[in-house]
């Protein structure tokens, strides 16, 4: 399998227990491979293995080339990594290719470059190579989306809209949305009630108010986006808590997340 | 310390004197709510005409400010018994796009084909770096109109923010290099430059050479708007690293959007804006952590359910508060001044909540 981050702020190799990840796909558990997309070396690597050009061979002409693919065809920038994506998908080098895209606004500009560049290109190789890239994405056997928010407002709202954007931009699979970051409920309506029956109780009845609110607030995104999606029920994933510890390390939430995913799955068994 | 109308008195000089307030930050840490916030609160408390820009079409704020939906046009956002003004505007790249074409182009013909070219429709509407360039062109145009006083901008999450505030440069250099003087080039001469063969043997095998013309008609006509292009430019750089323009960078407690925050203040940095705080979101009131561990202990000696389970919400605000306070201390290393705002539970709904989420806003 392999994971890669699009937007290479260093997040993934944080939450993998890296101190970074680079173009080349390193081994990060068996069988499991990380990256960080780079356009520049995506153009590299591209040259190098379909475009046996011999001016590529110095260094200089490349990097005005890629000058001109940056700067004057920003499609063509994100079409290098969606297109280096599609490549490992197209060769079975793995099972599965999952992608940490990049913010909402970006992903579907990325992930619409093949579609949007095959209507300004319509002859030489990158529109030989558009073609085969939306067939890929455009295949619901082979591409799907998943949408994970967390349960408040603004990306409630955005993940709505993203849908909706998405589906206007390209005929791409939509698998699904999945809530991360929901707050536990440590305290119910019972106790809540109880909390604020009793005088004595002083402070201690308003942090149950703050974690009431906490929790009522993340269930009403949460139905928000179950009711948008036409979905009953909507998978969760609870909050990692920091139990004893003063700063959560990221390596710590990932095993958080990955159990949870793996209570998600057995539910569905 | 706190000013008369109970604000933190840091909070308070910086509202009273930046000219521009460019809030950055990463994603899903409510830097957009933070940015209206702010707005709210310099237009109720300063007798000054605020404006608010925005990147993100974010509808939900619109209507807590009020408004239908808030779009390219300044809208007027009702506060009632405010001294000043807020006024919001979303910056949509397509018409904004338009209208510097219109501003700067030499002549209607000019101005016709190039809102009529292929490549331009496809870049302004499709391609979300095309955005960078006029965010700052919006933000340039919102200061040199003499309508505001202020201008607070929301910035794209996380390094498309940098992305913006290096566009004029990019923009100037991309006016002075050779690329463009290439893809400018008469057909003719170009088959005869040898230094420029290569160049085009390779563009013309990935692009094809019909969409190699397509770029070199556009980029001749744009370059007829050049000089006024990059004198502008110029101008939206030096308005960018002006003392009067402040830069607020937002985060959560969460690690990874701090990692997130803290390249963003060296980056910030590195390019000599003039940084002036830290703003940590969405973080638990205080006073509810103040003797958490106390109480929690108390609970604990009972044997009722109830008293039971409030221990453990005890317990867990004392360590949420621990974890952020540690994360606050690791801000602090950042040596930018920290300014806190708590989360209130409950849903920014309107303009009143807005005022009561701003006006709470201090320093650690």
């Amino acid at each position: 399998m392999l994971v890669c981050e699009m937007d290479d702020k260093g997040s993934l190799a944080a939450y993998l227990g890296r101190a970074s990840l680079g173009f080349e796909p390193v081994e990060v558990s068996p069988g499991v491979f990380a990256m960080a997309m780079n356009t520049e070396d995506s153009l590299r690597e591209y040259i190098r293995l379909f475009l046996r050009v011999p001016v590529i061979g110095s260094l200089t002409p490349l990097a005005r080339i890629f000058d001109f693919v940056a700067n004057a065809a920003p499609a063509v920038k994100e079409i290098l990594a969606v297109g280096k994506l599609c490549y490992e998908v197209r060769e079975r080098h793995y099972d599965v290719v999952i992608v940490d895209s990049e913010a909402s606004g970006h992903f579907v500009a990325q992930v619409s470059a093949p579609d949007a560049l095959a209507t300004l290109v319509r002859i030489g190789i990158v529109a030989d190579q558009t073609k085969w890239m939306s067939d890929l994405l455009h295949d619901p056997a082979v591409s799907t989306v998943l949408a994970v928010v967390t349960p408040e407002e603004m990306p409630v709202v955005e993940t709505i809209e993203l849908r909706t954007r998405l589906s206007q931009a390209t005929p791409i699979d939509f698998a699904g949305v999945i809530v991360n970051r929901m707050p536990d409920s440590i305290v119910d309506s019972s106790v809540l009630a109880a909390a604020r029956a009793d005088a004595s109780l002083g402070m201690t009845s308003e942090v149950a108010e703050w974690l009431v609110a906490r929790r009522e607030a993340a269930e009403t995104q949460a139905k928000r986006l179950a009711d948008a999606f036409e979905l009953g029920n909507i998978e969760t994933i609870a909050e990692a808590r920091a139990t004893g510890q003063p700063a959560m390390s990221p390596v710590v939430t990932t095993d958080h997340v990955v159990g949870e995913l793996q209570r998600v799955l057995r539910e569905h068994q | 310390m706190t000013t008369a109308q109970g604000m933190d008195a840091r909070v308070a000089e910086l509202l009273r004197d930046s000219k521009m307030i460019i809030v950055c930050g990463p994603g899903g840490v409510g830097k957009t709510t933070s940015a209206a916030a702010l707005g709210v609160v310099t237009a109720t408390h300063f007798a000054k005409r605020v404006l608010v820009l925005t990147v993100d079409p974010a509808k939900r704020l619109a209507t807590a400010l009020g408004l239908e939906a808030i779009g390219n046009v300044e809208v007027a956002v009702p506060l009632p018994g405010a001294q000043g003004t807020l006024t919001m505007a979303m910056i949509d790249t397509k018409t904004s796009w338009d209208d510097m074409i219109r501003r700067h182009a030499p002549d209607a013909a000019t101005r016709d084909r190039v809102l009529g070219n292929d490549l331009y429709k496809t870049l302004t509407s499709r391609f979300v770096h095309s955005h960078d360039y006029v965010v700052t062109e919006r933000l340039f145009d919102a200061r040199e109109s003499g309508n505001f006083d202020v201008v607070i901008v929301d910035t794209p999450p996380s390094r498309s923010a940098l992305s913006v505030l290096d566009a004029p440069r990019r923009m100037q250099q991309f006016f002075g290099s050779r690329l463009i003087k290439l893809l400018t080039a008469p057909t003719q001469s170009r088959l005869l430059s040898i230094a420029s063969r290569p160049f085009f043997i390779v563009a013309d095998r990935i692009l094809g050479a019909a969409f190699l013309s397509d770029i070199a008609e556009f980029f001749t006509l744009f370059r007829t708007m050049e000089t006024p292009i990059v004198a502008r430019a110029r101008r939206v750089e030096s308005l960018l690293s002006d003392p009067a323009t402040s830069y607020l960078v937002v985060t959560s407690a969460e690690p990874v959007a701090m990692n997130e925050a803290g390249f963003l203040v060296q980056e910030l940095r590195q390019r000599k804006h003039r940084l002036e705080a830290v703003l940590a979101n969405r973080i638990m009131p205080r006073r509810l952590a103040d003797d958490a561990t106390r109480r929690a202990e108390a609970l604990e000696s009972s044997t009722d359910p109830t008293r039971q389970r409030l221990a453990v919400a005890e317990r867990e605000i004392a360590s949420i508060a621990d974890a952020e306070s540690h994360a606050l201390d690791r801000i602090q290393e950042w040596g930018a001044d920290l300014l806190l705002s708590e989360s209130r539970g409950g849903d920014i709904t309107d303009t009143a909540s807005l005022l009561t989420l701003g006006e709470a806003i201090r320093r650690r």
